[in-house]
């Protein structure tokens, strides 16, 4: 959770949706993604990319969640002390899973099964602590729900890449249409992409795309 | 015994949470550069979850299952069916057993809350404890059971993240192309270690 600190200085007074607001939006899909480089919420993001279908669903979840829980405890960010904020958090944040659980249990059924532990497991998603404990804590309400909403698309940007290129080359479909059955190729599955040996070297070669093209290199 | 057997094998190796399942990736990634510090990340995964996944047996059959509080003897209680907001209360008892271990560790052995203490904390969000505890829900364990399930998953997790600290403290000396270095090829060789656990599949006792 070793994100920008320099993030903390508040917007002045300015138009709704001005440059660092969209700035907040624009960053977190590239050049300070969730998932690539602040190295956030890798679990799910290996374990719910089979197929494309639970991909999306998670992203929306996510979203959410990061959304919601970085406004309430943006407005909140006064009066918590310092010592027990970890709690405090914990229990926004998992309230909003909840809702998205419940909420996925009621409306589709069947991805809720799919995605299974994983919906729970956005409690623990780091994405989500990591923005509350570096943006939300020191920001304004509107620009932490800004930051949410950037850090949730963020994180299904890589979400839905990976997810593609597993299920396009693991089962020959892209949300469940079978592309190379459509165009008249017999495509047989390649089965390292289904199972999660696939999904990682995946995420290392995207990264390894990104960072090629945004010149970073990690030094250690 | 032979169960417990069985279920021991299968959460070290079969479903480990790292390959198979990838939980606490997180503090995987970030502690696995150093043997050193990966052991004692291990051990301290090992400990929280060999207690909290019995703990969160305990009070999930206990309080929160439908029916559960039947043992209470009053009537309006036996009846209710607390499982949906399991969620919050794993999660807390996780949160709140974390914390209290870092206390009485402290005061107890500064020697090993030096070694662990920094630790503990991260502990309380690796998702491998809350992804413990909601297998161990979905499946139909006894207490025994769980109890194996929880260090036997500690142990598997310990295995895979002194495995790749050491892995990554020789790639130092390797001459990795520029943008891959570190988390890039750091995946990569998880994957690799993935197939590796694969020969694993279908190894039962």
């Amino acid at each position: 959770m070793s994100t920008a600190v320099e993030e903390k200085k508040s917007a002045p007074a300015q138009p709704l949706i001005g440059k660092k607001e969209r700035q907040l939006l624009s960053d977190p899909m590239d050049s300070n993604n969730p998932i690539t480089v602040q190295v956030l919420g890798i679990c799910s993001a290996l374990a719910v990319t089979v197929q494309m279908k639970p991909a999306f669903f998670m992203t929306l979840g996510v979203i959410f969640v990061t959304m919601m829980s970085n406004l309430i405890i943006s407005l909140m960010r006064n009066i918590i002390p310092g010592r027990v904020r970890i709690i405090v958090q914990l229990a926004v944040v998992s309230t909003f899973v909840i809702l998205v659980d419940q909420v996925l249990k009621a409306y589709a059924y069947d991805v809720s099964k799919q995605l299974s532990v994983f919906v729970g497991l956005i409690v623990t998603n780091c994405i989500v602590m990591g923005r509350l404990e570096a943006f939300a804590m020191g920001n304004k309400p509107f620009p932490s729900l800004l930051d949410g909403i950037g850090n949730g698309l963020g994180y299904g940007a890589i979400l839905m890449v990976v997810a593609f290129v597993r299920e396009l080359l693991g089962s020959g479909s892209v949300f469940g249409f079978k592309v190379f059955d459509a165009i008249g190729i017999n495509y047989i599955g390649n089965g390292v992409m289904v199972i999660p040996a696939g999904a990682s070297i995946v995420i290392g070669l995207v990264i390894w795309a990104q960072r090629a093209r945004n010149g970073m290199v990690e030094s250690d | 015994m032979e169960n417990l057997i069985s279920i021991a094998v299968r959460s070290i190796f079969v479903d480990n949470m790292i390959f198979a399942y990838f939980l606490g990736m997180c503090s995987y990634l970030a502690v696995s550069k150093k043997v050193k510090t990966a052991i004692g990340l291990g051990a301290a995964v090992i400990f929280v979850l060999g207690i909290t996944i019995p703990l969160n047996w305990l009070v999930y059959n206990y309080f929160l299952k439908a029916g559960a509080m039947s043992w209470t003897g009053i009537e309006a209680l036996a009846k209710v069916d607390l499982s949906f907001i399991g969620l919050i209360i794993y999660i807390s008892v996780i949160a709140a057993f974390v914390q209290l271990t870092e206390m009485a560790v402290e005061k107890i052995s500064p020697a090993l809350y030096a070694a662990l203490g920094i630790f503990l904390p991260l502990i309380a969000v690796n998702c491998s404890i809350l992804g413990g505890a909601l297998f161990m829900i979905g499946r139909p364990y006894n207490l025994a059971e769980a109890t194996t399930f929880g260090i036997g998953s500690g142990i598997g997790w310990f295995l895979a993240v002194v495995a790749l600290a050491a892995i990554r403290e020789k790639l130092k000396y390797s001459d990795v192309p520029a943008p891959l270095r570190g988390l890039g090829i750091t995946f990569i060789i998880v994957g690799l270690m993935s197939f590796g656990f694969l020969s694993f599949m279908g190894f039962s006792i």
